[in-house]
């Protein structure tokens, strides 16, 4: 199998230097620790991938499948070095429906995520434009969108109205919080309402739809860019699968609800390539910040 | 007093009056218009014009049906992306001749199908939501029965959102809830209580601004106790909507809906 003649061999390394001294950590020490995550699947091709093969674009190095990736990483492909200033980084989210351990499950969220909630937003410059950006981290809870993601979306196009400014969202998520009822559903109406101030000053809003972009956030702003631009093979769609195979009974093809299903039935203006995509959003930055045009 | 589960069971009653009756009794003169003037007429969502009083409104319901067979032609009040075009659509026209806009919901949610999702579903709400920030005319909206999801907020994101008393609006159905989040859709009594999904419960939080209260010997049996306050209201509050400045009304609707969110930092 080629798996085993692979020269890259998994550095094990031994915790004892990094953990406190607990007999928990004596005990991990004896046998050997095998770092967790090292290798993934692609979704696309089925393979397993060696994460340290892949750069920061994150493709799979066999069939160039576009992997998932947090909102650090889009940023840092995304923004010119060292101009990305954060807005609202400290915002959590309170427990409007009382739901149990509400709580609880967003601290573990945050744990495993490292981030306060389902997107990151501030400014920065792309290609040397400025510009406002949000980017929704489906590593926590799918990024799911309740008042925090709401909010910080919502101030996000606010400033990018008051300031005049350009708007890109790259969005990801599951769809409306359930946690947070009837309040996650409102964020659809609060969204789009400020996305309609902007538009009414003749601002430009750039979608990115990344994989995946379903439910509410579908239904509201990740369908209300100018300019919608998707990742290859992202999963795009307001019902889930699931629940379309259970209502009509029937086996759904396997290239339902993609970029490709949605550029082809007209909703996507354009397919790209993650490592196109910051030049692609500069060419279109720059051909709306042109000076020449009727009345100008 | 009625359980939440037992509000969902009354909302959903097949009996249940639906937008077409609520209409009739409400205005005089409806004429029904049809087609989105893209793909079809979706059957789930009605609309047209209607008098009030001397005050010509746009009115659109989600319908549903009394038999199987209406159900199935109406798809149980579950629209396709047709529908909110179509939605969309009647407002514009309603904007452009100065019309009130009112809208009836009673809808599980939009439909989950293979033809939906082609014909942009998601995009099609998305729009409902988008146009009506914007529209220069008052919007009420009034949910007669259940209210689920994107579905149902695309015809409520308006100046005024007011429930009968035995009706219900919720991010999805409970049933959705207890499989989502518990993965036991048998949950879904459990998940009707926690939702705080009745008229009462969104009182309180601010999703709508009134409740319309039923008749003692139910809905079906006296529909005009109901319709003869919807109304009145409809027609005092339309007056009061109707003296605002453009800016003033689509500024307070901005507010209904920004304000909604609870988070610290």
């Amino acid at each position: 199998m080629k798996l085993f003649k692979r020269k890259n061999y998994i550095p094990l390394t031994t915790r004892t230097e990094t953990l406190p001294n607990t007999k928990k950590a004596a005990a991990e020490t004896e046998a050997p620790a095998v770092p967790d995550g090292a290798w993934v699947k692609c979704r696309h091709c089925q393979k397993l991938i060696y994460k340290k093969e892949m750069d920061e674009y994150q493709l799979c190095p066999k069939c160039g499948g576009h992997f998932r990736i947090g909102a650090a990483e889009r940023l840092a492909i995304t923004c010119d070095e060292g101009t990305f200033v954060e807005y609202d980084a400290d915002m959590v989210s309170e427990n409007p429906m009382g739901y149990p351990n509400y709580g609880k499950i967003i601290a573990k969220a945050q744990e495993k995520s490292g981030t306060k909630d389902g997107v990151v937003c501030g400014r920065c410059k792309i290609d040397g434009i400025d510009a406002v950006i949000a980017v929704m981290d489906s590593n926590f809870m799918m990024a799911s969108m309740g008042s925090v993601v709401g909010e910080k979306i919502t101030r996000a196009i606010e400033r990018a109205t008051q300031m005049k400014m350009p708007l890109v969202i790259f969005t990801a998520s599951g769809g409306a919080r359930m946690q947070e009822g009837i309040i996650s559903l409102m964020q659809m109406a609060k969204t789009s309402a400020a996305l309609r101030k902007h538009s009414e000053a003749g601002l430009l809003y750039i979608t990115v739809v990344t994989d995946p972009t379903t439910g509410g956030v579908s239904a509201s702003f990740a369908n209300l860019g100018d300019i919608i631009l998707a990742e290859p093979k992202a999963v795009i769609g307001f019902a889930g699968r699931r629940v379309i195979e259970g209502t009509i009974n029937e086996k759904l093809p396997e290239d339902f609800q993609t970029s490709e299903f949605q550029l082809e039935h007209g909703f996507v203006d354009k397919i790209v390539d993650r490592r196109k995509m910051k030049a692609t959003l500069a060419k279109l930055l720059r051909m709306h910040s042109c000076k020449g045009g009727f009345g100008k | 007093m009625r359980s939440a589960a037992e509000i969902v069971a009354e909302s959903r009653k097949v009996q249940r009056p639906t937008s077409l009756e609520f209409i009739r009794n409400i205005f005089d003169d409806f004429i029904e218009l049809h087609g989105d003037r893209a793909f079809a007429d979706d059957k789930a969502i009605v609309g047209g014009i209607a008098m009030l009083g001397d005050m010509a409104v746009t009115v659109i319901g989600v319908q549903k049906g009394h038999t199987v067979s209406e159900n199935v032609k109406r798809r149980f009040g579950a629209p396709n992306p047709d529908g909110y075009r179509k939605t969309v659509r009647l407002m514009k026209q309603a904007e452009k001749f100065k019309r009130p806009v009112v809208t009836f919901i009673n809808t599980m949610g939009a439909y989950p199908g293979v033809g939906a999702e082609e014909r942009g579903q998601g995009e099609a709400i998305a729009r409902c939501l988008f146009e009506t920030a914007g529209l220069k005319v008052p919007v009420i909206s009034i949910f007669i029965g259940e209210g689920g999801s994107g579905g149902a907020l695309a015809l409520a994101a308006g100046d005024r959102v007011w429930m009968l008393e035995n009706g219900m609006y919720a991010v999805l159905s409970p049933e959705g809830f207890a499989s989502i989040l518990w993965r036991d859709p048998s949950r879904s009594g459990e998940a009707a209580e926690l939702m705080k999904l009745t008229a009462k419960d969104l009182l309180k939080n601010g999703v709508i601004e009134k409740i319309i209260p039923e008749p003692e010997e139910g809905l079906e049996n006296r529909l005009e106790f109901t319709t003869d306050i919807i109304k009145k209201e409809l027609s005092q509050e339309l007056a009061k909507l109707c003296e605002k400045t453009t800016e003033e009304l689509l500024e307070e609707r901005y507010e209904r809906f920004r304000k909604f969110g609870e988070f610290k930092e």
